[in-house]
């Protein structure tokens, strides 16, 4: 072997070794690209809220007003929309999921699981703008004409439940944006739980059956406290979405400042809010406070989706070794 | 004790029937927009659609420019979001495996992966579209990619964490630098569960409308330029439907339905080419 031989040996080794280096740290480096991206999410929105913040303090988030003219901003009834619309989204999608995913493990014959199991996650697929124009031309004129008739008629003898369903039924409202919401978290609650569920392990659910339980009371007894935990996180995980929803709720809930005590009335929620608004605002503090509102926004979903990982990771801890 | 029996049997009864309406509500609501959208989007569906520019009202037109808008601005997104995407992914699968970074990363991202979308747009409006000055369709782009990142980097990790050991260790002892393993060898193996995330994300920007409201904005006119405000799909879909005007509508409703075809398309083939890599 000759000097040269060794010689370029060297040098085609040390090329390897830089290349490989310069492509860890390329890696390295989009990995805490991720990390940056949410920091400076936080950073950025954090100052651009900060005139508003100034200016109204905590009393933003108290204060029910919302006047573009006068320059007085509070976020009450954006979070207010926005808490009760995902209120009522879960109330419907989380008994309804729960069942779809009961139905799809444990009842359903097994060639039919993975075309409905698909049918179902296709629904979770269609773009948000489609839930929002086919409520606002479908589904509200439906409920106008139908459910919130026969609600204010049901409730209004009723004394506490007259306020909460009080008239006229305009179609649109805070209810409507709550009912489309339902239907699209249903699809995440459904596939999480139908993987939570299929993670409990047969040998419990045989030993149930063993004994002569009914597949209603394997469910209830055994499959629903083993996946309690994945259960939860995937609930939270559709609260997320519920509470960060935009477009949808945007065509349907009627954009009202206001914080009303009957459902049916239209409201507003912090997403539609900027959405609406975000590119007529004029003025520093205008357009200030709606980044406020997006930052506030922003921490709610954060803390309900940091809950959601935190219980699903401690799942696959379980489940993993 | 025949009461007991009964009782339990009338529950299980119950409960099954239950599941059984949950799950048919569940389908009949996939049922019920899919035909809605074809009853009213269907009939709008001609060539105009795809060669004429969006009108204003009163006056026939297209959504050829919004339709352009939405492949630009998804395709920029797709270039700009999968390769930071896949490089992250590579760190948490196969350099930092065990990494207390990896796992501040996983965490971080899976927020991100469900993280308002309007949220992102706000951040995009306020670093890339208020320091320039103007609306312009790389803001729109920049806004997607970072709805691409996060799911590209669940996938690409998923998958080749999935990427056996031995057949990285049979390629280390022939000698070959981890670079090259991880291009040459994971990458091939874990192709097609790569390419599967990149589909859902296409799938998943191609319906977004949020970021792009104050990000790209709008463009009623034939737009090519990066650097301008560019119409895309959703937005156009989104003014139309909520104006008074009925042939803006009708066009809101044609939009809606090319979009919907186009995401059941794209996560149907993404499903195909994930199956695929399971058959070798």
């Amino acid at each position: 072997m000759s000097a040269a031989d060794s010689f370029s040996r060297l040098a085609v080794f040390r090329r390897l070794r830089s290349r490989d280096a310069v492509f860890r740290i390329l890696t390295r480096t989009s990995a805490l690209g991720v990390l940056m991206v949410l920091g400076s999410a936080i950073v950025v929105l954090v100052s651009g809220a900060l005139p508003a913040l100034r200016a109204f303090g905590l009393a933003f988030l108290t204060t029910e007003m919302w006047n573009p003219v006068t320059e007085k901003f509070g976020a009450l009834a954006p979070i207010y929309g926005t808490l009760v619309t995902s209120a009522i989204a879960m109330t419907i999608a989380v008994p309804v999921s729960l069942m779809i995913a009961v139905f799809l493990t444990e009842i359903c014959p097994m060639r039919l699981r993975r075309p409905i199991g698909i049918a179902i996650e296709l629904l979770a697929g269609i773009p948000s703008i489609i839930y929002g124009i086919w409520g606002l031309f479908v589904f509200a004129p439906f409920l106008q004409h139908t459910l919130q008739p026969f609600l204010i008629e049901l409730f209004g003898p009723v004394p506490v439940l007259s306020t909460l369903f009080a008239g006229p039924p305009y179609g649109i409202g805070i209810l409507t944006a709550g009912l489309i919401l339902a239907i699209m978290v249903l699809p995440f609650i459904a596939s999480i739980s139908r993987d939570v569920f299929e993670a409990v392990p047969p040998v419990l659910k045989e030993a149930a059956y063993g004994v002569g339980c009914t597949t209603w009371e394997v469910v209830r007894y055994v499959v629903l406290p083993y996946a309690r935990v994945g259960v939860i996180g995937g609930v939270m995980l559709g609260l997320g979405r519920a509470l960060g929803e935009t477009m949808a709720v945007t065509f349907v809930i009627g954009n009202a400042h206001r914080v009303s005590g009957s459902i049916l009335a239209p409201g507003t929620t912090i997403s539609a809010t900027i959405a609406n608004e975000f590119t007529e605002a004029v003025g520093d503090l205008y357009s200030s406070s709606l980044i406020a509102l997006g930052l506030i926004l922003f921490v709610i979903t954060f803390i309900v989706l940091a809950l959601a990982r935190y219980l699903l990771m401690r799942l696959e801890d379980r489940v993993a070794p | 004790m025949s009461n007991l029996y009964r009782s339990r049997r009338r529950r299980n009864g119950l409960a099954t029937c239950l599941s059984l309406a949950a799950t048919f509500l569940g389908l009949s609501w996939l049922v019920l927009i899919l035909a809605v959208l074809l009853w009213k989007g269907f009939s709008g569906l001609s060539v105009q659609v795809f060669t004429e520019m969006t009108p204003p009202p009163g006056s026939v037109g297209g959504l050829l420019n919004p339709i352009v808008g939405s492949l630009i601005m998804t395709m920029l997104a797709v270039a700009i979001g999968t390769p930071v995407g896949i490089l992250a992914g590579t760190y948490m699968a196969e350099y930092g495996r065990h990494d207390k970074l990896t796992s501040v990363v996983r965490f971080i991202n899976d927020i991100l992966l469900s993280a308002p979308s309007i949220v992102i747009g706000l951040f995009v409006y306020e670093i890339m579209v208020y320091p320039m000055g103007h609306f312009s369709a790389w803001a729109g782009a920049v806004a997607l990619a970072l709805i691409v990142i996060p799911v590209v980097v669940r996938t690409t990790e998923d998958m080749l964490l999935m990427v056996s050991n031995p057949l990285r260790e049979s390629a280390f002892a022939l000698g070959l630098p981890r670079a090259y393993v991880i291009r040459h060898v994971c990458y091939r193996v874990a192709r097609a569960g790569m390419l599967t995330g990149v589909l859902l994300a296409v799938a998943r920007i191609s319906g977004e409308t949020a970021p792009l409201l104050f990000t790209a904005l709008n463009n009623q006119f034939w737009s090519t330029n990066l650097d301008a405000p560019m119409a895309s799909l959703p937005v156009v879909i989104f003014q139309f439907a909520l104006s008074p005007y009925e042939d803006w509508q009708k066009l809101a409703w044609t939009g809606a339905l090319i979009i919907t075809l186009a995401v059941l398309a794209l996560s149907i083939v993404a499903r195909a080419v994930a199956a695929s890599r399971k058959e070798p």
